[in-house]
């Protein structure tokens, strides 16, 4: 099952701009709290980090909960300062990995 | 924004009430009312500022106040800040009361941030509070929160 991950970045900015950055990958989120029809708890299976680099420096990060719903939205802020590429990493429960990237120009 | 404060402040002063001898403690610190959790949250919250005081205001929570499906409820924090490297939100702490777990999400920003703004999409077990808490960079801790009602929860429901 390849994960599949949505990223939404703007293309070109000026420089200074406050851009938002909307990135959302397929995930089943599973709480650890649901049981089956015989009883059995559902084990936990659930994206726990998320890290946006800009240029390979860290802008934001976040820590993910049960209470995140499945196929983890975030959308979050940025100054475009400077061209360059935003690499995106989901880190999880079971070893889950998942990386996208996006590039943007900026322009004065 | 006032009717929820006066109502805060009308709670932790009966629950101070209550312990008599600490009537008149650190009015900034809000003391949870006795609901369903409210040790894991406090706990959850204490885990996060450690003994720091709690301030309320400057932090806005979006979340629809009425939903059918517990699912997925669209949230957006945001505080007001300049995000400047001399004044800027360190972090934001988001926290439920009655989920089986009393963390949300953690969200890490800096200066480069631009805009102290998040959002995402959350579960909720149950109608309940939702606390949303910002660090900021001189280390003081803000925090509002919201009531939401849940007509269909999620979280524990049966797989079929």
């Amino acid at each position: 099952m390849a994960p599949a991950a949505l990223i939404n970045v703007p293309a070109k900015a000026r420089r200074g701009d406050v851009i938002e950055i909307k990135a959302l990958t397929s995930h089943i989120m599973e709480t650890g709290y649901r049981r089956t029809a015989a009883g059995e708890i559902v084990p936990r299976d659930i994206i726990t980090s998320f890290i946006c680099r800009f240029n390979g420096a860290e802008v934001f990060r976040a820590d993910f909960f049960p209470a995140i719903a499945a196929n983890p939205y975030l959308s979050f802020f940025m100054v475009a300062n400077d061209s360059g590429k935003f690499d995106f990493e989901w880190t999880g429960d079971h070893g889950f990995g998942a990386t996208a990237s996006a590039s943007i120009s900026v322009v004065e | 924004m006032m009717d929820q404060q006066d109502e805060t402040t009308r709670r932790h002063f009966l629950t101070l009430a209550g312990g008599a001898a600490l009537a008149g403690a650190v009015p900034t610190i809000t003391i949870r009312p006795a609901e369903a959790t409210p040790a894991t949250l406090s706990t959850a919250i204490r885990n996060v500022i450690g003994e720091a005081p709690l301030h309320i205001g400057r932090v806005k929570l979006d979340i629809p106040p009425l939903v059918e499906n517990g699912n997925t409820l669209p949230m957006t924090v945001s505080v007001a800040s300049p995000m400047s490297p001399q004044d800027h939100v360190k972090s934001i702490h988001v926290f439920n009361e009655k989920n089986p777990q009393p963390n949300i999400g953690n969200f890490y920003l800096s200066p480069s941030s631009g805009r102290a703004q998040v959002s995402t999409r959350i579960r909720l077990a149950d109608s309940q509070k939702v606390v949303a808490i910002a660090q900021l960079s001189d280390g003081s801790f803000w925090q509002t929160s919201i009531d939401v009602v849940v007509t269909l929860a999620a979280c524990t429901e049966e797989v079929l």
